[in-house]
């Protein structure tokens, strides 16, 4: 409690002060707990007033997997489950990309659209037998170039965002069908096919079983080694970190989802032949994500995306070049579209012009919804810790 | 209207004089900042009429006037957002201009507006150092090092009701959010800090709160500039007073000291 020194004078020694006790249900329960007790106490008071956080989520999620289980005894099976891996990569990725603008308060309707467009430029290069590399790099700029220009348009114009990309969706959905009509005999009857091995071996190919568990032990051991450091690190600065108990059981709990996803994976889920291990694209999908959530939890430009969706003018006060943030972020945005773009082409095994950009786009910013990304920008409420939202989207 | 104005008298002097710790060595010397014949036009609005204000380091002015008498005004041709139409600014003994408010922070013109300008979902440490993030040798944010300067300001202005800095600001409560305005302010060492209407939307634990940091900044050799229209609460905390009625300083002038519950120190 605030007390006023009735002497209004300037000792030095004030009196030590009662630390209020936080009754409000926000503020991060890992800091506040002293021990794993106080951290289930905590967590408990928050969902009972509201505050749910992740749990209506995992119990949907639950229920979803009783529903399909008990309709068909397949669904829990390895094949099905890395399959909806697979499946469910591109419409990630595509999440990660609007999760860039979705922060500032923004959208892009376009970028499903970005994304089969770059595919096409990338497919039409390795049909002319350039190396993968590089038409990947050409699509990737090309739509990361794409990206950039509708930020201009939104961020210096000042035109809404929704307008914007709505316009973008309808020009790439025309531009889709013409450059594949531009290919000539390579896109035939409005389709482009992919003609190169290790792009489809991004969604076709896998790792052999024990090179899956080499990366989940390189994976689970890096990460463990992380969260330990920097909560070690906290506590040598005398900052308040978390109970040595709560890290040791989020390390035990990574632990135990790593290996679960890699006994299921290492199923054999064939037919005809063996079938065994982790997709390429599992993978790939997680370099991206741990890439982008360091970008946006661990760096300036990232602080001032939160900052910018928080509050505009605060960030506008405190010197934040917001024309450059946002068009930047629209950028990120095209680049993990051409990415998306990449992933999509090699999941079909070929892109043609029927594909549905706007559905996925719709998609693609449900999953970003549901990781706890707050359509109308940054929102402290939804209980998220900042660097945690990155990382939701996986669900 | 420059009858009316009076600098640093002798009384005020010889208190500044023994603030303690911390207190700059400007104090006792010329004021830190001083109005001459500053004016604001809007086309035919007159919004400011030959104002001349001086505002003494280490000690806590108020502005005071009924809503529309141009109190806002003043304070944004002051701090560069708005330019004054006549008139002059001498900071420490020298004219400036401010053009935006980053050159007015660059002299260490510190203003905490109503809004507070605070992000609510980034926390309080993130809110302190927006704009002026420390990097570590990696490029990444130095969260640590961030972390433990956040601690230390708030703990030198004795703000101890918040117990963990990493909640977001959106869950403070108002005299808590003014806290970390004003710790943002002194951060960034300012000079002179601007606060406009703080108590306004507060109660009364979280107004002594805030009275309390105010005069706090004074002690430190801050500069500190009140605008309210509450009374009770500049007679609290206020050394000078100046009053402003439609555009024009009625009367600028210290305290009287029966009415000055703020003691003097030693």
């Amino acid at each position: 409690m605030a007390s006023v020194n009735p002497k209004g004078s300037t000792t030095t020694a004030a009196p030590a002060e009662e630390p209020e006790v936080i009754t409000t249900p926000t503020g991060s329960a890992e800091l506040l707990a002293g021990s794993v007790g106080e951290y289930v106490r905590i967590q408990g008071r928050r969902i009972r007033s509201g505050e749910s956080g992740a749990l209506p989520v995992v119990i949907g999620l639950v229920a979803i997997v009783i529903f399909f289980q008990a309709k068909n005894s397949l669904f829990l099976s390895a094949g099905n489950l890395v399959n909806l891996m697979a499946q469910s990569s591109f419409i990630i990725t595509l999440g990660m990309a609007e999760i860039f603008v979705l922060l500032l308060g923004d959208i892009d309707l376009a970028a499903g659209f970005t994304a089969a467009c770059g595919a096409v430029g990338a497919l039409w290069m390795m049909a002319l037998n350039d190396p993968w590399w590089a038409a990947v790099l050409v699509a990737l700029a090309g739509t990361a170039l794409y990206g950039a220009m509708q930020g201009i348009i939104v961020a210096r114009l000042r035109l809404p965002s929704f307008v914007v990309t709505l316009a973008g969706q309808l020009f790439l959905s025309g531009l889709l069908i013409y450059l594949i009509d531009q290919t000539g005999s390579i896109g035939v009857g409005g389709v482009i096919q992919l003609h190169n091995n290790i792009i489809n071996n991004i969604a076709g190919g896998w790792l052999s079983p024990t090179a899956t568990w080499i990366v989940l032990l390189i994976i689970v051991g890096l990460a463990g080694l992380a969260m330990f450091y920097s909560d070690y690190r906290r506590r040598r600065a005398g900052l308040v970190a978390p109970p040595l108990s709560i890290t040791l059981l989020k390390i035990a709990a990574v632990i135990v989802a790593g290996v679960v996803v890699v006994l299921v994976a290492n199923t054999n889920r064939g037919r005809l032949i063996t079938v065994e291990g982790m997709p390429w694209v599992v993978l790939v999908v997680l370099a991206i994500l741990f890439v982008w959530t360091v970008l946006l939890g661990r760096t300036r430009f990232g602080r001032y995306i939160y900052a910018i969706g928080g509050n505009a003018e605060a960030a506008r006060r405190a010197g934040i070049n917001i024309v450059r943030t946002r068009t930047l972020a629209f950028m990120l945005c095209g680049l993990t579209a051409g990415m998306t773009g990449i992933i999509y082409a090699s999941y079909l095994g070929s892109i043609s012009s029927n594909v549905n950009g706007g559905q996925n786009v719709l998609k693609a910013v449900a999953a970003a919804v549901i990781g706890g990304t707050s359509l109308f920008g940054a929102d402290y409420g939804s209980g998220a810790g900042a660097h945690r939202r990155g990382s939701r989207t996986s669900r | 209207m420059t009858s009316w104005t009076r600098t640093v008298t002798g009384d005020d002097g010889a208190r500044a004089a023994t603030a303690g710790v911390g207190s700059s060595d400007a104090v006792g010397q010329a004021p830190l900042l001083q109005l001459r014949g500053i004016g604001k036009n809007f086309g035919p609005v007159r919004a400011l009429t030959d104002i001349d204000l001086d505002i003494p380091a280490g000690q806590v002015t108020a502005l005071v006037g009924d809503n529309g008498a141009g109190k806002s005004t003043l304070i944004k041709t002051r701090t560069g957002i708005w330019e004054p139409s006549q008139g002059q600014l001498i900071w420490q003994g020298r004219t400036v201009h401010f053009r935006t408010p980053r050159d007015a922070n660059a002299v260490g013109i510190a203003t905490v507006y109503q809004d507070l300008a605070l992000s609510d979902n980034l926390d309080i440490v993130q809110n302190m150092l927006l704009g002026h993030e420390v990097l570590s040798r990696t490029g990444l944010l130095d969260e640590i090092s961030m972390e433990k300067t956040a601690k230390r300001i708030l703990q030198d202005l004795r703000v101890t009701t918040v117990r963990n800095i990493r909640q977001p600001v959106g869950s403070l409560s108002g005299g808590q959010r003014q806290a970390v305005a004003v710790a943002k302010a002194v951060m960034l060492d300012a000079r002179l800090v601007i606060m406009d209407e703080p108590t306004a939307a507060l109660g009364v634990s979280q107004t002594a709160l805030v009275l309390d940091l105010i005069e706090r900044l004074a002690t430190r050799g801050i500069a500190v500039l009140v605008i309210s229209h509450n009374l009770t609460d500049v007679f609290r905390v206020a050394d000078r007073i100046a009053v402003l009625y439609l555009g024009r300083l009625v009367t600028v002038g210290p305290l009287p000291t029966s009415t000055r519950r703020r003691q003097s120190t030693g």
